[in-house]
């Protein structure tokens, strides 16, 4: 009787006693039923491990038991030489002598304490904004803040920092700077294209349809292109933005078509209710929009618009192409002496986990947002 | 009753009375679109205007006139018939077939590749599941054009053709690319070739009749005899009643060169490469969601009727996946084609490496970029469309 009520009372408990047990339990058990069920499976396991096995031993040979970690200094510079005697694996000492290149450009070297502060802020203004408790009207107060101090530490010029030029300015620091400002501006007017696109006015919807269509159909090279060459020609005599300002014009641009169609696709998942309710009360177009429709439709492309984020920050590696030194550049450039010619695929591999770090927390955060949205719509 | 009629029509009254033009929906949409207009018009004859006054400035002629003056441009790969004494055009021409062929052959590798590592990730084995996720982390989330350059370096350090790479008999691989043979192309060859096609499409009719055959009398038509006859034994019965040569043309190192096969340059190896294997990380993102979207209920209602599981993936599963992986694919397809212009990174003569230089010989660098965004615009509309029809075929058929 008191099983009975037991299972009425608790009914996990009778989940847990009706489970059947794995026959034997621990590794093996669980190598049974995940790697060698059929013969097919297990021929599939076998192949791979001994691959794995080929393909790990090389790899970790050449990147730790045959790699040089450091190299002499000579007069004329470093002595590579050991890095390229015959069977040498990776050599690790370009990073060793490049990292701060890389990581931060051709920044002044006695002041890289200045983008080293930048990146940790850049950091700190990511991890706070991804926080939900966080998600109120002051972050965009402090987003204006850092941006702010962020400009202030770059240049200089006051507070007895000395001014540093932007063209200057490179590696990790800058591509950050790039992505980061690029969203922050491309985000708000994306949700008025998205807005745009959605409105009865025939011009202003042509309008938002014809930038939208065109600069997705283009890839971004065409547009870097139109900045550093066009751009100029469409200017009249005299005026002449820096060279970074237009690539992030460029960019800004390209981010806030792709973002736009994000940003519709959670406008149009929005219940017509919503906006008749609003109609009803006596709401404009919009108060509608501000208070009614984009809360509720930015709340759900969050994750679509941080996976938009990963491909943005991987894009703004394409601004080498017009001869800024990104974090990419940074890492192609730190091989261009003699002494260091031959060693990009370290140099490669370097600014590839950076960029994998940044990327691949984007991913999972999106990833984890996504579960907690799935959770509230079935419940 | 009347009290309140009157009310409203004296504030009916006044509200027209006070004439509040503005507030008018009508006359309102009109200012919004007007200011619109006019703020674009007007930048436009704006910049149009400083274009004409720095292009005056600059003694450069607009137009395209300069497309039919010689190029002298040199390109190393060229589909059709190309010399530096061709004329622009003609150099822009094979830049776009450039272009078009790293891009057809990435989609069509990346297609199978992302596929198979899309379907890997759902196997029940463990091992194969957990490295195709370790795949798709890995190649997704570094930039592709990293990526070029590193396979790029890496294709540069394999050894000159005195000691290449020769994994597979026939294949090789060095600093100069990767060369391995090809059939000598005979008029026998193509008739084989059109045989081939025409077997193919009697097959697809063959399959198609048959499974309606199935759904009609329960009873399943033997499809693979029928299939391997028409794909395999006739076209190989024509190819060598007209005497189609089996010889292969093997590539073979001489001196500094490979003399013989087909070989493809590093350059467009390194993009091939770094094309498929990032894509590919993509597809397989996409195909694993399509599968995983179609809901247990179907596979267990597919059992409980007695389907044969290899049915109960072609059958059930994979026309309702194919619903959901279309539409992104498309866009993945397109994104592979945009991805190719990183080509001018690495030296390949796409479009843009083609539009580029003309750009600094001749300095019309307006309308090079426009035709480099007409040339790209093409491209997207035509795989859209494509794609949207047979979109339009695996869709959802409503009531």
């Amino acid at each position: 009787m008191t099983a009975l009520v037991e299972h009425i009372v608790n009914p996990t408990l009778i989940e847990a006693r009706e489970r059947p047990e794995l026959i034997g339990g621990g590794f093996f058990a669980w190598a049974r039923e995940k790697l060698f069920y059929s013969w097919l499976s297990s021929l599939t396991t076998l192949v791979l491990l001994a691959a794995m096995a080929k393909v790990g031993i090389s790899l970790f040979q050449w990147a730790f038991l045959d790699a040089v970690w450091s190299v002499p200094a000579g007069p004329q510079g470093p002595i590579t030489d050991s890095c390229r005697a015959l069977g040498s694996g990776a050599c690790w000492a370009v990073i060793r002598e490049k990292y701060r290149f890389i990581l931060f450009g051709t920044y002044p070297f006695e002041q890289h304490w200045r983008p080293a502060i930048v990146i940790a802020l850049f950091v700190g203004l990511f991890v706070v904004s991804a926080m939900k408790r966080f998600w109120r009207i002051e972050l965009a107060a402090l987003w204006g803040l850092m941006l702010l101090l962020i400009g202030l530490l770059m240049w200089g010029g006051i507070f007895g920092l000395t001014f540093v030029s932007q063209a200057n300015w490179g590696g990790l620091a800058l591509t950050l700077i790039i992505a980061t400002i690029g969203v922050a501006i491309a985000f708000p007017l994306s949700v008025l294209v998205a807005l745009g696109r959605r409105s009865d006015l025939p011009f202003i919807k042509w309008l938002c349809v014809a930038y939208v269509e065109v600069i997705r159909g283009v890839p971004l090279i065409t547009l870097l292109f139109m900045a550093s060459v066009m751009f100029p020609l469409l200017m009249p005599e005299g005026v002449n933005l820096d060279k970074l300002v237009r690539a992030q014009i460029a960019i800004i641009l390209f981010f806030a078509a792709y973002l736009a169609e994000v940003v519709r696709g959670g406008l149009q998942a929005l219940p017509k209710g919503q906006y008749e309710a609003a109609y009803v009360l006596g709401l404009s177009y919009w108060q509608t929009s501000r208070r009614i429709v984009l809360p509720q439709a930015l709340r759900t492309v969050i994750p679509p618009l941080v996976n938009n984020f990963i491909g943005f920050f991987k894009d703004t590696s394409l601004v080498l192409i017009i001869g800024l030194y990104d974090l990419l550049h940074s890492a192609q450039v730190a091989v261009a002496e003699p002494a260091w010619q031959g060693f990009g695929v370290e140099t490669y591999i370097f600014a590839g986990l950076i960029y994998f770090a940044f990327c691949f927390a984007m991913s999972r955060y999106s990833q984890w947002l996504e579960f907690g949205l799935n959770m509230l719509r079935h419940r | 009753m009347t009290a309140l009629n009157n009310d409203i029509q004296a504030h009916n009254r006044r509200a027209t009375m006070l004439g509040s033009f503005v507030s008018n929906v009508a006359v309102r949409r009109f200012i919004w679109q007007a200011l619109a207009a006019l703020a674009l018009f007007g930048s436009v004859f704006w910049l149009a205007a400083n274009l004409h006054h720095n292009l005056a400035a600059r003694n450069i002629a607009s137009g395209f006139g300069f497309l039919t003056r010689e190029a002298g441009l040199p390109i190393a790969e060229h589909l059709i018939a190309y010399t530096p004494a061709d004329s622009y055009f003609r150099a822009l021409l094979v830049g776009t077939l450039n272009t078009l062929s790293v891009a057809f052959w990435s989609i069509i590798l990346a297609t199978i590749l992302g596929t198979a590592i899309g379907v890997a990730r759902t196997s029940k084995n463990w091992l194969l599941a957990k490295l195709s996720s370790i795949y798709v982390d890995l190649f997704r989330d570094v930039p592709l054009l990293l990526q070029l350059f590193l396979w790029y370096t890496i294709l540069q350090k394999l050894p000159p053709v005195r000691q290449a790479l020769n994994p597979v008999a026939g294949v090789f691989l060095s600093n100069r690319g990767l060369s391995f043979p090809v059939v000598d192309w005979q008029a026998a060859h193509g008739w084989t070739l059109l045989a081939f096609v025409l077997c193919l499409l009697a097959t697809t009719l063959y399959a198609k009749r048959a499974s309606r055959k199935q759904l009609e009398e329960g009873r399943a038509k033997s499809f693979w005899p029928v299939a391997i006859i028409l794909l395999v034994i006739i076209p190989l019965v024509v190819g060598f009643s007209l005497g189609a040569s089996t010889n292969l043309d093997m590539p073979q190192p001489k001196g500094f060169n490979i003399r013989g096969g087909v070989t493809v340059s590093p350059e467009f190896f390194a993009l091939l490469v770094g094309l498929v294997i990032y894509n590919a990380a993509f597809i397989a993102e996409i195909v694993r969601s399509g599968l995983e979207s179609v809901g247990r209920g179907q596979h267990e209602a597919a059992r409980a009727l007695g389907l044969h599981p290899k049915n109960i993936l072609t059958w059930i599963v994979f026309p309702q996946a194919l619903r959901v992986i279309v539409p992104p694919l498309t866009s993945q397809y397109l994104n592979v084609t945009k991805g190719s212009s990183l080509a001018v990174a690495i030296g390949y003569q796409d479009i843009v490496s083609v539009a580029t230089t003309s750009m600094n010989q001749t300095g019309q660098s307006i309308e090079l970029v426009g035709v480099i965004m007409g040339v790209y615009l093409t491209i997207s509309l035509s795989i859209s469309l494509l794609m949207n029809i047979y979109n339009a075929r695996v869709a959802l058929v409503e009531r």
